[in-house]
């Protein structure tokens, strides 16, 4: 890449950096966020692993059902766990599967959307075919038939979230593929000889990636529920508990008879705070991409 | 007719989609329906002739695909009923809850929404957009966790599960009260977390409309602001809506899953988590055509919907 268009690019990101940092909705939610994988990348120093352990619970003297009042911080479980441990492991797991369903959802969709638009013809008839298709088909079905099948895995989940949620993203991606595809600047690339690799990395990719930012960020938060809602309905993985586990086991352990409310109580608001976060952050990156959304 | 023509393509495409994925990609039907438990070989071959898994794949989908035509969706492993009774005998309390909910949180969405964009900007704006985000951005079932544990566990104002009372002689009005008195808190539960999209739709959809020039003569006529609004604004900016609740009524079916789990509502979404606990798998597979039966149906109406309700459309 030319120096000059290293430059142009750098400026570009540092308005839209700057115009980012105006927006007081999107700060808040990236420092909550930053919050909330630091404490997922630095789970070690918040809570020791071996808490999650029920007989090391045991062993430690952990009471059984204790009130946040007997047990710092949070309380106990009926395995006498920290619920508190349960909080800070479970944040890495329920992140981790977001972001990366999140990259498989984006990866696929912005494969699909740019091929689409960019080729044409028979080929992008045939793709929206297929988008529609996954369109209508209700997701939250699919993604338990595929779930059951698959069995009960991390990367299992990841893959049923990231193959069932794709086609809105390729939709739009497509949709703005085809406007840039138009523009002067493509015509004047390939009349002085550009290929179709070099139109679609430098010229059209350029044009949608901020789209394709905001949109991934929006995207997040329908990973981040799609994975509690499969754990809590016991499709998640037994050996890496997400905060959508720790739901599915205080219910189905009869926390709510008991009025435990210190079980289901932070997992629950663990996930809606980053999903808010996420909320916040993408309609902010929305309105810098399109601005014409800023108006509302 | 292009378009039932379309529909009916999808259909088609769900059901190739579905033997794929539940007699090739699960390689061991008649191991699963075991377990693991100890089984003469005769019996197993036996079952494998019954299922018709010694048959090459093509008969085997003439099979499966005569049978759906039947509504012969195979046994479940749960209760050792039919899928089809178990299914028809779970539609009808979905239905009822689902379709109370969905009715109240468009109603109440919709209302919320012009409210919002017609008062754009100020505390009520505000706090509309802000409240329906926060509950678009909590798990339904958890706000349902919260509702049980606090005015059912808590407070003790409703059941904490169920359709009716264990046990109960009841009829009539008072077993319509019974049930009732059981909906209400999975209803709430739905109706607050769906009344967000109709809010947020409305209201991006009455703000396109209020930029309009015949708003502008209407009121240059003189016209007062809640006629403006009533005969002039709303009706444009309900097309969406309209769309909207098509699609979501095509989820009905399916739309409660996690939710009927938590109040033990004997609906679909019931049977479609109890199944997943075995795993049940004909009759997750028959749950899943039945659901997206549902979706492709409500869609189709909802574009017939849309092209008699707007007429620019009819060309597109």
């Amino acid at each position: 890449m030319t120096s000059l268009s290293m430059k142009r690019r750098r400026a570009t990101a540092a308005r839209a950096w700057q115009q980012f940092r105006s927006s007081r909705q999107g700060m808040i939610g990236l420092l909550v966020l930053l919050g909330f994988v630091a404490m997922a990348l630095a789970a070690p120093l918040f809570a020791d692993i071996d808490e999650l352990n029920p007989v090391i619970s045991r062993a430690n003297g952990n009471p059984q059902w204790g009130s946040p009042s007997e047990f710092f911080p949070l309380g106990t479980d009926h395995l006498r766990r920290s619920v508190w441990a349960q909080f800070v492991w479970g944040s890495r797991v329920s992140l981790f599967v977001g972001l990366a369903a999140t990259v498989l959802t984006i990866l696929i969709g912005s494969v699909v959307g740019v091929v689409s638009g960019f080729v044409g013809g028979r080929l992008d008839a045939a793709l929206m075919r297929l988008t529609e298709w996954f369109l209508v088909i209700p997701f939250l079905p699919l993604a338990i038939v595929l779930a059951s099948i698959l069995g009960r895995n991390v990367w299992n989940i990841i893959f049923v979230i990231g193959v069932t949620s794709w086609p809105s993203t390729a939709r739009l991606v497509r949709a703005q593929v085809l406007t840039v595809k138009q523009r002067l600047f493509v015509d004047r690339a390939r009349s002085l000889g550009a290929g179709k690799g070099h139109l679609v990395t430098r010229h059209i990719l350029p044009n949608v990636s901020g789209l394709i930012l905001a949109n991934a960020t929006l995207a997040v938060p329908i990973s981040i529920l799609t994975e509690t809602t499969l754990s809590f309905l016991g499709l998640g993985d037994p050996s890496s508990a997400s905060w959508g586990k720790t739901l599915e086991e205080a219910f189905v352990n009869g926390a709510m008879i008991r009025n435990a409310w210190w079980y289901f109580l932070p997992a629950g608001l663990g996930i809606l705070i980053v999903v808010l976060a996420f909320t916040l952050i993408g309609r902010t990156l929305e309105e810098i991409a399109d601005p014409r959304l800023g108006a509302r | 007719m292009r378009k039932a023509l379309g529909s009916l393509l999808t259909l088609a495409f769900v059901l190739v989609f579905n033997f794929f994925l539940f007699r090739v990609v699960q390689d061991d039907p008649i191991g699963s329906l075991f377990r693991g438990r100890n089984v003469p070989a005769q019996t197993v071959e036996n079952l494998r002739i019954a299922f018709g898994l010694d048959q090459p794949l093509l008969t085997q989908f003439f099979y499966y695909i005569r049978e759906t035509f039947q509504l012969n969706f195979g046994i479940s492993y749960q209760s050792r009923q039919p899928v089809w009774s178990e299914i028809t005998a779970a539609v009808p309390a979905t239905v009822a809850l689902v379709g109370v909910s969905a009715v109240l949180s468009a109603v109440i969405g919709t209302v919320g929404g012009v409210i919002a964009a017609w008062r754009r900007n100020t505390w009520k704006d505000h706090t509309i957009t802000s409240g329906t985000m926060v509950f678009y951005s909590m798990p339904d079932f958890w706000l349902g966790m919260l509702l049980l544990v606090f005015f059912a566990v808590v407070l003790g104002w409703f059941p904490v599960g169920g359709i009716t009372d264990a046990g109960t002689t009841e009829t009539g009005l008072a077993l319509l009260l019974d049930r009732l008195h059981h909906m209400f808190l999975p209803a709430a539960t739905l109706t607050l977390a769906y009344l967000g999209e109709y809010a947020l739709v409305t209201r991006s959809s009455l703000l396109d409309v209020m930029g309009e020039d015949y708003l502008t003569v209407a009121r240059a006529k003189g016209l007062r602001d809640a006629v403006v609004r009533r005969k002039h604004a709303v009706p444009n900016a309900l097309l969406p809506v309209v769309t909207l609740t098509a699609i979501n009524l095509g989820f009905v079916l399916s739309g409660a899953i996690a939710v009927e789990a938590v109040f033990s509502w004997p609906g679909l979404g019931k049977a479609t988590a109890d199944a997943i606990r075995g795993p049940d798998l004909p009759m997750l597979q028959g749950l899943f055509l039945v659901f997206s039966a549902a979706v492709i149906v409500f869609n189709l109406l909802a574009d017939l919907a849309y092209a008699w309700l707007d007429p620019r459309v009819e060309g597109a």
